[in-house]
């Protein structure tokens, strides 16, 4: 048997917080030591996950680097994980982000580092399951577990208002994810009547015929869950407060991956898994995505506090990958992915510099700023290339995907991608005005005129954002390239769904056809 | 069927710890430290090892008593729920100056009415060990004489059983009269005959013992009782009755609603819908608005009996399985919480409003862990054993076709983690206003909470096997 890199790199960062657990000491003696032992260790797992995807066979469209082993067989429940093109680049950026997140949190957190640093860790092993899952039990196990490292990172290390953010974050996403559970069993429950045993198994589960009636009901109990979590317009209101209140770790952790696990949720399972009910619903998904764009960009342009325009620029961002989704073509879809990324890495950065400044100013106010391009142009520097990133300027890694995704959407529905594209021209308005606000005219409080420039440990915080963004902006077929192959096998089991029961009338539904133009996009089901 | 006292051992060995209990006490020197203790847990040992032999033997006694697989895994929990319940008593006892002798044979007593009532094969059995276990759990209920609440509590707690006791026989006798047998097998047999056509007459007799049982479990609405009661008894004794009265309850609920009374489905399946879906709200509900953790977590145990109803209600194997497990879990882990909370009990200070809890995570970082673990496992969050045992729950009631009350069941849980949240917050998130000095652990206490916490922790993971005991106990028997 091959090493089991999956297992391991959901096994090493609970590893490390075990070690963490024996830290001992007072916080003056346990900090760097813990602080030192979490980024090690994360480092590892970045390393590990950049070995996965070296090692991983981008023209295929299987899930890889499979592992399966009965965990509560009468159930027919099992510990089974790999990974394809969408989850691949996901899990290497959760690696990404996660030791820059800790690197962040350095000096601003400075009580209880041990415990904070072992919430990272847990955290990070929660998301990298979340993206291996390919059993809907281990799946729904790993995304509640999440919730609870990040409700106290927000809930201990945030700011003034945490307990409500923090306690608002876990209901909102908990209330959304339970009627998931009732779905998954439902889905569960229809294997067994129509195969005699249980199965939670993803790829059994996508060849299951779910009525219609209840592909409703179910599509839409996990696109809720994943709703929540992205956040759709209008669900997003948590959004904010968890983002402002959360420590800069948390932000980023909160913005660069745990966002992406709504769409990733609705590409995976609620796309694929009910795909009558999705084809009725892409089109009122796409509304409430398009509104998110323009709503959230809107209300991003009269934020006075940096985090919370921040946190609604997400609402709009997400909005797209929502629209590349529900655009439900290999384009849209495509860019969708890439987007998550993207998203990932230049929300994650502003949310690094918006920490840096914060750090320096305890304040995040936009107001207090001005002029900061005279006393810190390195970290202005570093600001602009981030700010560009999101706006989406070519040769930086925003412009490929929003243009992938307007793409798809204009083939879907060229108004719906019109009003879109508007979101884009809003999202350089509000970015931009920010950014000029902040760093430019004459240094107006005299707090700003002595702040320091970028220190060496920031240096290292903000340059590999920078670099990725600009590899991810100018060689995006590198990253493109592995997705697409599971994109188009995931559209070919959507588009499977409206013809799949004449199929079945002519050729008996043992034998299906595979489209002529996948030639690899019937699922198989691995058994080692 | 074997006519033989094997099935009586494992609470002959309780109720002989019992009685050593007593007579210790009796001989005990004024001032002078005993054990006596460790002679619960030895009969504990006792009945744990007749229990592993009687497994799969289907043994029966005096044809009343019968211990199958179910009755030996209930008997397994109320053996857990003992033993920790003994373990975290220690400090209670001490700083109240109880009679450990007489406190330790009640508890003793109490269980080996709690295994017999789980064993039980004849209604008028069931009600004997219903007032075995009653009168000791009463009686503990009130053990701190000098403080009135501990009085007004047990005062209420008897007043009321006594009431639901004698609706619960008043079933019975309807029960003879129509069927003029009071064992289960022969009831089942004699109501299907009939039950094409419910007479009133059964209906009363069905409702009469709905009643009895929904104040034991205490189901909405006879509630009433719990949380006075809970917040009255010392913690270690709440958190002992909280979990072995409910698990041997529902133990006797399940066996007679689902042999005796399921030819009656159609009669009683709607009213326990509407019980279960009004104790999980009113649970969950009424949870949300108390600023006692005490009674936080009585609501919180109503809210539990309604998921287990789920699971009785859907009567299938699944449900009948995810009964078992999940009194296993909310045993664990009720006592878990509850021993925390009387480790944290101090002589001039209770310690049992919310606020109380706040920076306990400077103070003890330890037992705000544990207490942690045991508020997220009753949340249902995994990889804690509270989320398998819900998942079970949710599973049986999909699978029969309840997804209404499935839904009911999820939304209260996540309203019920908003007040588990509520002392979490206070823990790590809320600086205290003065430090305190929290009781020193007794060593017997601290390993048995964190045995709880293990043990959760293994079931939330690693549920495989003990899964595997309780589908199979309900295989041989339904």
């Amino acid at each position: 048997m091959s090493f089991p890199i999956l297992t391991s790199l959901v096994a090493l960062p609970i590893v490390g917080a075990l070690l963490l657990l024996f830290v001992r000491g007072d916080e003056e003696q346990s900090a760097p030591i813990a602080r030192g032992v979490a980024l090690v260790v994360s480092t590892l797992v970045f390393v590990e996950t950049l070995v996965l995807w070296n090692r991983f066979n981008p023209s295929s469209a299987e899930f890889q680097f499979v592992e399966r082993h009965a965990w509560i067989p009468a159930f027919g429940i099992d510990y089974y994980v790999g990974v394809d093109g969408i989850s691949l680049l996901l899990l290497v950026l959760t690696g990404f982000l996660t030791p820059l997140a800790l690197l962040a949190s350095w000096e601003s957190v400075d009580k209880k580092t041990r415990t904070f640093c072992i919430f990272v860790l847990l955290l990070e092993s929660a998301m990298i399951g979340v993206f291996v899952s390919l059993d809907l039990f281990l799946f729904y196990v790993f995304w509640d577990a999440m919730l609870v490292p990040m409700y106290f990172l927000i809930g201990v290390w945030g700011y003034d208002r945490r307990i409500y953010a923090a306690v608002k974050f876990i209901l909102y996403t908990l209330g959304g994810s339970v009627l998931m559970l009732l779905a998954i069993l439902g889905l569960a429950m229809l294997h067994y009547s129509s195969t005699g045993r249980y199965s939670f198994d993803l790829l059994s589960l996508y060849n299951l015929q779910v009525p219609l009636h209840l592909q409703f009901w179910f599509f839409l109990a996990f696109a809720l869950a994943f709703a929540i979590k992205v956040p759709l317009f209008p669900f997003h209101t948590w959004l904010p407060d968890a983002h402002v209140e959360a420590p800069t770790a948390g932000s980023v952790i909160l913005a660069g991956v745990l966002l992406k696990m709504g769409t990733y949720g609705l590409v995976r399972f609620a796309f694929p898994l009910f795909p009558e009910a999705a084809i009725w619903f892409a089109p009122k998904i796409a509304v409430l995505a398009v509104i998110g764009i323009i709503y959230g960009a809107l209300v991003a342009m009269v934020q006075p506090d940096m985090k919370k325009l921040v946190a609604y620029s997400s609402v709009s961002h997400l909005g797209f990958v929502v629209l590349g989704i529900a655009a439900m073509n290999v384009q849209g879809m495509q860019g969708a992915v890439y987007q998550m990324l993207n998203h990932g890495v230049s929300t994650g950065g502003l949310f690094l510099i918006v920490g840096m400044l914060s750090d320096r100013r305890h304040t995040r106010q936009i107001a207090e700023y001005g002029g900061l391009k005279q006393v810190m142009p390195h970290l202005v520097a570093a600001f602009l290339i981030v700010t560009l990133s999101s706006i989406g300027l070519p040769g930086l890694n925003g412009f490929v995907g929003e243009f992938l995704i307007l793409l798809g959407a204009f083939r879907a529905d060229s108004t719906m991608a019109a009003v879109a594209a508007t979101g884009v021209i809003l999202s350089a308005t509000y970015m931009l005005w920010m950014f000029q606000r902040v760093n430019y005219g004459p240094v107006t409080n005299d707090k700003n005129a002595t702040l320091p420039d970028l220190q060496p440990r920031e240096w290292a915080v903000i340059a590999p954002v920078i670099a990725i963004a600009v590899v991810m902006g100018v060689f995006p077929n590198l990253f493109l390239r592995p997705i697409e192959p599971s994109v188009a096998r995931t559209l070919t089991r959507l588009q499977r769904g409206p013809t799949r029961v004449q199929a079945d009338l002519r050729t008996g539904s043992q034998n299906e056809s595979p489209d002529p133009r996948t030639p690899n996009s019937e699922p198989v089901v691995r058994h080692p | 069927m074997m006519q033989s006292f094997n099935a009586i051992v494992p609470m002959a060995c309780v109720t002989a710890a019992g009685i050593a209990a007593m007579v210790a006490e009796a001989f005990r020197d004024p001032g002078e430290r005993m054990p006596i203790g460790g002679l619960g847990i030895v009969g504990f040992i006792g009945a744990a090892i007749a229990a592993v032999f009687l497994w799969n033997h289907n043994a029966s006694s005096f044809d009343v008593v019968s211990a199958d697989n179910f009755g030996l895994f209930v008997t397994g929990i109320l053996i857990v729920v003992g033993v920790l319940s003994i373990a975290v008593s220690g400090p209670t006892l001490d700083r109240e100056h109880l009679p450990r002798g007489e406190y330790y044979a009640l508890m003793l007593f109490g269980t080996a009415g709690m295994m017999l009532m789980a064993t039980a094969s004849d209604l008028l059995v069931i009600f004997l060990a219903l007032e075995v276990l009653s009168l000791a759990v009463y009686v503990l209920t009130g053990i701190r004489r000098d403080s009135p609440q501990s009085t007004e509590a047990a005062f209420k707690y008897f007043l009321l059983g006594a009431f639901s006791s004698a609706f619960f026989l008043y079933g019975i006798a309807f029960t003879y009269g129509l069927t003029g047998s009071t064992r289960l097998d022969r009831i089942g047999s004699l109501m299907s005959a009939q039950a094409a056509s419910p007479t009133a007459m059964q209906l009363l007799a069905v409702g009469l013992v709905i009643v009895g049982f929904a104040f034991k479990v205490a189901a909405v609405p006879f509630h009433m009782w719990t949380p006075d009661a809970y917040e009255g008894a010392p913690p270690a004794v709440t958190g002992f009755m909280s979990t072995g009265v409910k698990a041997a309850a529902f133990a006797a609920f399940v066996r007679v609603f689902l042999t005796a009374f399921e030819p009656l489905r159609g009669t009683w399946g709607d009213v326990i819908w509407v019980i279960a879906a009004a104790t999980m709200i009113v649970g969950t509900v009424v949870g949300v608005a108390q600023s006692n953790v005490k009674r936080m977590l009585s609501y919180s145990s109503i809210a539990h009996g309604g998921y287990l109803l789920i699971a009785l209600l859907a009567g299938n194997d699944l449900g009948k399985g995810a009964v078992l497990f999940y009194l296993l879990t909310y045993a664990i882990t009720n006592i878990g919480a509850f021993g925390v909370i009387a480790l944290l009990e101090t002589g001039d200070r209770p310690g049992d409003r919310v606020s109380d809890y706040a920076g306990l995570w400077n103070d003890h970082p330890v037992l705000a862990a544990l207490m942690t673990v045991f508020l997220l496992s009753l949340g249902g969050f995994p990889p804690m054993a509270g989320f398998i045992a819900k998942w079970y729950v949710f599973g049986a009631a999909v699978k029969a076709g309840y997804p209404g009350l499935a839904i009911i069941g999820v939304l209260t849980s996540v309203v019920s983690v908003f007040f588990y949240l509520r002392i979490v917050v206070m823990m790590y998130m809320t600086p205290s206003d003065e430090p305190r000095a929290v009781p020193a652990v007794p060593a017997v206490a601290g390993a048995a909470l964190v045995a709880s916490a293990a043990l959760i922790l293994y079931l939330g993971i690693l549920p495989t096997r003990v899964l595997e005991w309780a589908a199979s106990s309900v295989a041989t028997i339904f």
